[in-house]
């Protein structure tokens, strides 16, 4: 209750300036839209290689997942702002919970990323994508859960590294490989099988499948199975790794 | 209210490929009385806001102990927390929200009803000088009006211990003057104790019961102003002797009325001389170079200050202490380097 109450204190604050400068909002959703405009349609020829029937059906999970990660990549350098004006000190002298001081900044990301998903759904309906509604609502679940991972890893690293000139490079860094190896633009089973036993190490990959799944309405899959798995532990290891930050003294 | 014993706090710092640990606080015992304004005072890096940081419960101490209003910091801190308030030196109202929502918001935090804290954020708005600011941004407040809405942050849960961190930091001379005032007043009105920390002289001077100094991460002195100078022999008499050739004789006479613990020192035509009570001292020396036919040119007397207290105790100035830390850099405190052109304060 008291945990309820706290959190939702720090999550009406981060909406409040949110609202007022919602460039990144938008300019995070406006990312895959482009993507599901302009690359989609490259797509459509293909789809049956690599055993799809519909293009959009593929692709949305793909561009949810990458709107997970990569929009909740960016919601530290807020907080290395705040750190900065003596914010995050203020409310570490509070009696707050310090996991109610990080939770509040997630429900800002997750609500985000749940604007921009049901965007992108919308989207890729009237494109004429093909899924079930329990489908879509384990979608967007796992998409949620694999990207308050990711916001509350990027708290971590923004409370850690207190810079945006050192974040911004790391944060690059996992990017790349994350992107490439994941199968989000194209499936990894039409690669070479060393690219594709590569990929198995990437836990992204397992989620981007399982969401493919779930949009699929194939909920017996093993891929399911795999990706609910990564994305609770993921989301699991970053809370544990966001709030620890939070505690430790020198931040 | 405060009572620390053996506080210790070490940080590890590279220097290329060597590790150093760097003991910031290196022992401090401190002890502050309920409703006492107590100055801790000391050069940049001495570990002054490091210690601030332990008793606040920001930081848990590498060793030692504290308790702080009654409630252990390491054991206890969500009562410690409870208890006091703390303004930090950067401050904690974001610059791009409006300043009255920061204030609710943090007032929310120690669990507070909305409509109370609204009360008394703008009560002390009032008080704070701050009328009619309590939905401008900080951003577009002055430096004094951004230090008093920190105040307001700190006090919204009316906690009976206040800490404040080099309060008056950057501000200029009026808006100094100004929130002097009002930290003379969170006793005067609200009967808090107030433990701050500043590396000017007059601050502590002005504002502070008791005064304790740190230095390289040890408390060096503990006691009131006066006393602190009392333990500097006597004030500072400068003669400017007339005649070069006559400066020896004045010295001597100079001499005489000194305690003997420091030398007179002469340079070119000027002496200069440690006098106790130098009020009453002064007239005898002057009919003394009188009759005896030594013209001065000027004399001056020179009330003991806070930086003679210093150096009395660790044989350099402040200015000396605050040039070094600025010099070797690698610092691994909060404690931010000052710009140089700090007030005329440190030179009084």
């Amino acid at each position: 209750m008291r945990f309820l109450r706290e959190s939702s204190i720090v999550f009406r604050r981060q909406i409040r300036m949110n609202l007022r400068n919602p460039a990144w909002v938008l300019i995070g959703a406006f990312q895959p839209v482009l993507y599901l405009l302009l690359f989609g349609p490259l797509l459509k020829p293909l789809v049956t290689q690599f055993g799809a029937t519909n293009a959009y059906t593929f692709f949305v999970p793909g561009m949810l997942v990458q709107l997970g990660i990569f929009g909740a990549f960016f919601a530290g350098f807020s907080l290395i702002g705040e750190w900065r004006e003596g914010v995050i000190e203020a409310e570490r002298v509070t009696p707050a919970s310090r996991t109610a001081l990080l939770v509040g900044r997630l429900y800002r990301d997750l609500l985000q990323l749940l604007v921009q998903a049901l965007i992108l759904i919308g989207l890729g309906y009237a494109l004429g994508m093909d899924a079930s509604f329990g489908g879509l609502l384990l979608g967007v679940l796992l998409t949620l859960l694999i990207g308050g991972a990711c916001a509350a890893a990027s708290n971590a690293l923004a409370l850690t590294t207190k810079s945006e000139d050192v974040m911004a490079p790391v944060i690059n860094v996992v990017m790349m490989p994350v992107l490439l190896l994941s199968g989000i633009l194209l499936p990894m089973t039409i690669g070479p099988a060393w690219l594709e036993k590569a990929s198995d190490f990437m836990p992204i990959r397992h989620v981007v499948d399982a969401v493919r799944s779930a949009f699929g309405g194939d909920f017996g899959s093993s891929g399911l199975l795999w990706g609910s798995g990564w994305s609770l532990l993921l989301f699991g290891l970053a809370i544990w790794w966001g709030t620890a930050t939070f505690r430790k003294e020198n931040s | 209210m405060i009572r620390a014993r053996g506080l210790v706090q070490t940080f590890q710092t590279r220097q290329g490929k060597k590790k150093t640990e760097v003991r910031a606080v290196d022992g401090v015992d401190l002890d502050v009385a309920e409703g006492e304004v107590v100055g801790f005072l000391g050069p940049n890096g001495a570990g002054k806001t490091t210690t601030l940081r332990m008793l606040t419960t920001l930081l848990t101490p590498t060793e030692g102990t504290a308790t702080v209003a009654g409630y252990d910091v390491v054991r206890e801190s969500e009562q410690v927390r409870r208890s006091i308030g703390y303004v930090s030196q950067a401050g904690g109202a974001f610059s791009g929200a409006r300043a009255g929502d920061e204030v609710m918001d943090h007032g929310m935090l120690y669990g507070l009803k909305r409509s109370v804290v609204e009360e008394r954020g703008k009560r002390l708005f009032e008080q704070m000088n701050l009328d009619g600011l309590w939905q401008r941004m900080p951003k577009n407040m002055s430096g004094g009006q951004k230090r008093r809405l920190d105040i307001v942050m700190g006090l919204i849960h009316e906690p009976s211990l206040v800490f404040l961190d080099e309060p008056t930091t950057g501000l200029d001379p009026q808006a100094r003057a100004n929130l002097w005032e009002h930290i003379r007043d969170l006793r005067a009105r609200r009967g808090a104790t107030v433990f701050l920390t500043t590396h000017y002289l007059d601050e502590a001077d002005a504002l502070s019961d008791r005064i304790l100094i740190i230095d390289q991460g040890r408390i060096v002195a503990a006691d009131t102003s006066d006393n602190l100078k009392a333990q500097v022999a006597g004030d500072l008499v400068e003669i400017e002797v007339a005649d070069p050739a006559r400066v020896g004789d004045a010295a001597a006479r100079l001499t005489t009325i000194t305690d003997g613990r420091a030398e007179v020192e002469v340079e070119d035509r000027m002496v200069r001389g440690r006098v106790p009570r130098a009020g009453r001292a002064v007239p005898g020396l002057l009919r003394d170079l009188d009759r005896a036919g030594i013209d001065l040119d000027a004399i001056e007397v020179h009330r003991p200050t806070l930086d003679d207290v210093f150096l009395t105790l660790t044989g350099r100035s402040l200015r000396d202490a605050e040039a070094a830390q600025q010099g070797d850099g690698g610092e691994p405190a909060a404690d931010d380097p000052e710009p140089t052109d700090a007030p005329e304060a440190v030179l009084r």
